[in-house]
């Protein structure tokens, strides 16, 4: 009558992995079949896709181990029951992929420039970089040395931007139109909510009709009417005209975006910076703007990946970014109809870049919400 | 920094002085030479991006007159939308671009035409499958067509002219129209001739496709430069005049040397051993010899990037020069 | 030099002073622009104005569901066309991306492990791949379905091909707009129905199957006049001939391209608009619901939506915005939208590019604004309204 009732184990289907199967798959009737149709699903298209762009693919080789050199050699077109994606096509066209025509003895100036990329980029990225004081420096002359190396001019042989293509001039066309719409966009940003009635009903305007119309006819002003608003005589790069759309594009949702952190900067920072005696500049470059840019930072990281997806557009106005170089290897005679392994890299390349960038972004997020505090009293 | 900024300036805007075009030219040490952003045998950069074709001989032959070097020039893609512009604008020097010649473009954008490189005709690409054997039996079929071009509005009143029906799908570029026609999104694809030819030509298996015989169409695709500069159109004009010449007079790039002790008159004329014709040009005197000796005659020019040999297949025809039944015709040089 | 130093620190001089020069500098670049240009374009022949609207086009478009079209007709038939054209995909895109967001937004809560895992995938697969390239890949697999003379077939009536889905047209015949108005009628007394009893219910406690109700009167009343009236309808069965189908209705692969690629990609944006809007619901109001005794649909329905939607309303407008500007990639598979066949192909034809642009910009900024304006009409709607 006195015994001790020996303690029981926990049901075993809350614990291990079952209990975690049952409780996210196979919670109830519904779920279950859900989950074992998505499953049923999934078996079927992974190894498929595994299949096609890796283990039955040809890289170099084909299937009889001969080097690839046109389509007709693609195991995929040899045997269309059991080929795989033929990713010759990217192998023979990855130096067009990576710097369009750009001279081969002085691509040595292209790698360079992609490695200080990265030098100048990632040290601004995280604040914990170590000396990152001394890495910014660099980043601030990047751009100019970047130019000269790209583009030739002081004893280095100069290269035209029509040679430039393919990943270079995605990335140019990304990082040019970012860093240039930045300072661009504080100022309309500023601009907007300015108290003198002109500016910041200017700044209004230029902003929302930006905003309204579509990129493509900003690149079409760019291409077809921009020369007609220049002086005889001068004429602008086709790159750098399509650039001056791009910025110019890319400053009025940087506008915005900066606008919305000035919002949420309280009034009393404001106050308390003009009671100390700070002129307008002086508040707004020391207290109000370093504030409101690193709040608004995940922002601007979302609209510059819509910029970077968005100068896949350019090819509409015939300059030869990632896609178009793509789109120039499928109209070769001897590459046609390999449109899916174009697609497939090109898609991949973009998805690598603007992946990163929402993660980082992501990244901000957490770490505002737990590091700084602004005015939360 | 001003020293950078005003390198800077100049990168990006290019300020050309008012003088004429051949001296900017010449100062820049490069010509600049508006193509097609691809269409084989025409321009289009093959695996190492060398461009070739026969609008980049035409480029490369007015380089190679201007500074003796067929390298010193450099090729802007244009589409059929920024061609015209880029070419007003002084973005280039040049347009080589399978341009068909009409009084507006003449006339009404303020170009100038030097000469036709090729005669073309718009015609229509039709699986043999189709079974059919004339364009007026055309009637409902859907028809791919690229815009911004003439044969758009050929097209149109073609089939209005033989109160036919048809649905036009209206595409940007040869790729798309090569695409849509091979999958049969469309009945038939029309262009120009020659563009049919290469869209043939790219096809996986050429027999199964059909070349119409109806040309609704004249299409003399010529280089053009911008109106009012009489100099630069003259050396133009007279770098594609020397190749059709030199074929006239049986001038190759393998007997160029051993014409120059020829006895013709006008050979020594063309190689500059007699006359001053490059001093008129403003050019060298051996201008006409280094287009030969580096880029070859019209019909070497017209063999290796277009004719019977290569995969566009297209005869010479209307291109043969006037004393072989076509209508090839240079002024003479004297 | 005092007094002007004075002047500086005026306030309101300053302010004056600086909007006078902005003004002036403005005004200087447009005058210079103008001069420019008026320089440049008599320089190079090209003749200003409006005249070439109502020159002939002298091309054909054959995608116009709306207007038929002729090469006869003039360019700014061309306009119509073209704005019709864009105004359709988007409104297309927008509902289907509508429905396709918040369903991926609510599977990516859903307590389904691997529905959530799929849910997310697609998004950030879809939100990081340009959408031009979306818009390419859907056309090349499309171009690849069966080609016109193999085209599948559902019943003899839908025939689906590389050249579009072809479907019966219904021909409307004499009385049927009698039914029409019948339907319209229902349509009215199902909101009458709707009000009166939400009213009940707010006074009595007492509810009424409205849904059930509106449906069979929308249902009902419509098809027994049209019984009456003799079935006053007949369909145009496509069938092929020559070389297409003739007759029949067809959706054509370059608007379903255009369709999936822009719906697919902006419900990817929805999804996380949605997604953060429900997850801005705070827990309380879900848990205090559940111990009302409110079923599961319910609390979404009644307690979590309503309040979501607030938050969800502000950019879900932008989407719309962004969808309806993306249309205009039209262009790159040959949908003749305002861009493609306005600002592509009769700027081309007549050389009028800065007059052909202004227009398509106009008309976008244009169609931006209505838009906003809706939504914000819309979105003051369901606002908190506070007592």
């Amino acid at each position: 009558m006195n015994e001790i009732i020996e303690s029981r184990k926990p049901p075993v289907a809350t614990t291990g992995i079952l209990g975690w199967l049952r409780a996210n798959l196979f919670s109830n009737w519904v779920n279950s079949i859900i989950s074992l149709f998505v499953l049923y699903i999934l078996i079927q298209f992974i190894p498929w896709i595994l299949n096609w762009t890796i283990f039955a693919a040809d890289f170099k080789y084909n299937f009889n181990g001969e080097e690839i050199i046109d389509r007709t050699m693609c195991s995929r077109v040899l045997d269309p029951e059991n080929g795989g994606a033929c990713w010759a096509i990217i192998y023979v066209r990855f130096y067009q992929f990576m710097y369009g025509f750009y001279p081969r003895e002085e691509v040595w100036r292209v790698n360079l420039s992609y490695i200080m990329l990265a030098v100048a980029v990632v040290p601004l990225l995280f604040d914990d970089f170590p000396f990152r004081k001394h890495f910014l420096k660099f980043t601030y002359a990047f751009p100019i040395i970047a130019f000269f190396l790209l583009n030739g001019g002081l004893g280095l042989q100069e290269v035209s931007t029509n040679k430039w293509g393919g990943l270079l001039v995605t990335l140019v066309l990304g990082c040019t139109g970012i860093a240039l719409a930045f300072p661009l966009g504080i100022i309309l940003a500023l601009g907007r909510r300015s108290n003198l009635p002109v500016i910041s009903m200017m700044c209004t305007l230029f902003i929302e009709f930006i905003r309204g119309v579509p990129l493509i006819t900003l690149l079409f002003f760019g291409m077809v009417m921009l020369p007609l608003f220049l002086p005889e005589g001068i004429n602008m790069d086709g790159l750098a005209r399509v650039l001056v759309a791009v910025t110019l594009f890319q400053s009025a949702y940087m506008a915005e975006v900066i606008r919305g952190g000035l919002q949420a900067i309280p009034q009393g920072q404001y106050e308390a910076a003009r009671s100390i005696g700070l002129s307008y500049w002086q508040m707004n470059m020391k207290i109000v703007l370093p504030q409101a840019i690193r709040i608004s930072i995940p922002s601007i990281v979302n609209t510059s990946i819509g910029l970077f997806k968005d100068t896949t557009l350019v090819i509409i106005v015939g300059l030869l970014d990632l896609l178009g170089i793509g789109r120039g290897a499928l109209a070769d005679t001897t590459w046609l109809g390999l449109a899916y392994e174009v697609y497939f890299f090109v898609a991949l390349v973009f998805f690598i870049f603007t992946f990163a960038m929402s993660r980082y972004s992501l990244y901000l997020e957490k770490k505002l919400k737990t590091g700084i505090n602004i005015g939360a009293d | 920094m001003k020293k950078l900024l005003s390198i800077l300036a100049v990168s990006v805007f290019a300020f050309s002085a008012n003088a004429g075009t051949l001296d900017d030219v010449k100062n820049r040490g490069f010509l600049k030479c508006g193509v097609t952003t691809g269409l084989a045998g025409f321009a289009a950069p093959d695996d190492s991006g060398e461009w070739t074709g026969l609008d980049a001989d035409m480029c490369r032959a007015v380089a190679v007159a201007v500074f003796g070097d067929r390298s010193k020039v450099e090729f802007i893609t244009t589409t059929g939308k920024s061609r015209f512009p880029t070419l007003a604008s002084g973005e280039v020097d040049m347009l080589a671009r399978n341009t068909t010649w009409t009084i507006s473009r003449d006339v009404n954008l303020g170009f100038e035409f030097v000469g036709v490189n090729f005669y073309d005709g718009q015609g229509f690409m039709i699986p043999s499958s189709l079974g059919v054997s004339s364009a007026t039996e055309l009637d409902g079929a859907t028809v791919c067509i690229q815009t911004g071009t003439t044969t758009e509005l050929n097209l149109a009143d073609f089939f209005r002219l033989n109160g036919l029906s048809y649905e036009a799908l209206p595409i940007e570029t040869n790729d798309e129209g090569k695409e849509n026609l091979f999958a049969g999104r469309c009945d038939v694809y029309t262009t120009d001739a020659s563009g049919l030819s290469s869209t043939r030509a790219a096809a996986a298996d050429p027999s199964k496709w059909l070349v119409l015989p109806e040309i609704i169409s004249k299409e003399p695709l010529g280089p053009l430069v911008r109106h009012g500069d009489h100099q630069w159109g003259d050396v133009v004009r007279w770098s594609l005049n020397a190749m059709i010449i030199a074929e006239e007079l049986g001038v190759t790039s393998e007997n160029v040397d051993a014409s120059k002790s020829s006895n013709i008159p006008e050979v020594l004329r063309l190689l500059g051993v007699e006359g001053s014709y490059g001093e008129m040009l403003e050019l060298s005197s051996d201008w006409a010899y280094q287009i030969i000796k580096q880029i070859g005659n019209y019909s070497e020019s017209y063999e290796a990037n277009v004719g019977p040999d290569t995969p566009l297949e297209i005869g010479r025809g209307l291109n043969a020069l006037w004393t072989q039944g076509g209508i090839l015709y240079a002024p003479p040089f004297r | 030099m005092r007094s002007n130093l004075s002047f500086f620190s005026d306030e309101k001089f300053r302010s004056i002073f600086f909007q006078t020069l902005v003004i002036g500098i403005f005004a200087l670049g447009i005058y210079l622009i103008v001069q420019t240009t008026g320089h440049n374009l008599e320089k190079r022949n090209i003749a200003t104005g409006w005249r070439f609207l109502s020159d002939p086009a002298g091309f054909d478009i054959s995608f116009s569901p709306f207007i038929d079209f002729k090469s006869t007709d003039t360019h700014l038939d061309v306009y119509f066309v073209g704005i019709f054209n864009t105004l359709l995909v988007s409104f297309c895109g927008c509902i289907a991306a509508t429905i396709l967001g918040f369903l991926i937004g609510i599977v990516r809560l859903s307590s389904n492990w691997l529905l959530s895992r799929v849910a997310y995938v697609y998004v950030e697969f879809t939100r990081n791949v340009p959408l031009l390239l979306q818009i390419i890949l859907w056309y090349s697999i499309l171009i690849q379905l069966p080609r016109i003379k193999q085209a599948l077939e559902l019943m003899d009536m839908f025939f689906i091909s590389n050249r579009g889905i072809y479907s019966p047209r219904p021909i409307f015949e004499n009385g049927f707009s009698f039914v029409f108005i019948a339907f319209i009628l229902a349509l009215i007394s199902s909101f009458i129905l709707r009000k009166w009893s939400k009213k009940r219910q707010d006074e009595t406690g007492k509810q009424f199957p409205v849904a059930l109700t509106a449906l069979g009167l929308l249902i009902i009343v419509p098809l027994v006049l049209f019984f009456i009236l003799g079935s006053p309808l007949s369909f145009d069965f496509p069938a092929l001939k020559g070389f297409n189908f003739k007759g029949g209705m067809v959706i054509r692969p370059e608007f379903i391209a255009m369709f999936l690629a822009l719906t697919i990609y902006t419900a990817a944006f929805i999804s996380e608009t949605v997604r953060s809007g429900i997850l801005s619901v705070t827990k309380g109001q879900r848990e205090a619901s559940s111990s009302l005794g409110l079923k599961k649909s319910w609390i979404m329905r009644l307690v979590i939506i309503p309040q979501a939607l607030r938050v969800i309303i502000p950019p879900l407008t932008s989407q719309y915005l962004n969808l309806t500007k993306n249309s205009s990639l039209g262009i790159a598979v040959g949908y003749a939208d305002l861009v493609h066949g306005f600002g592509g192909i009769s700027l081309n034809q007549t050389g009028q590019a800065i007059e052909c642009m202004v227009i398509v910009m106009a008309t976008y900024l244009t169609i931006s604004l209505i838009i906003s304006a809706f939504m914000n009409i819309y979105n003051k709607s369901i606002q908190f309204k506070e007592k």
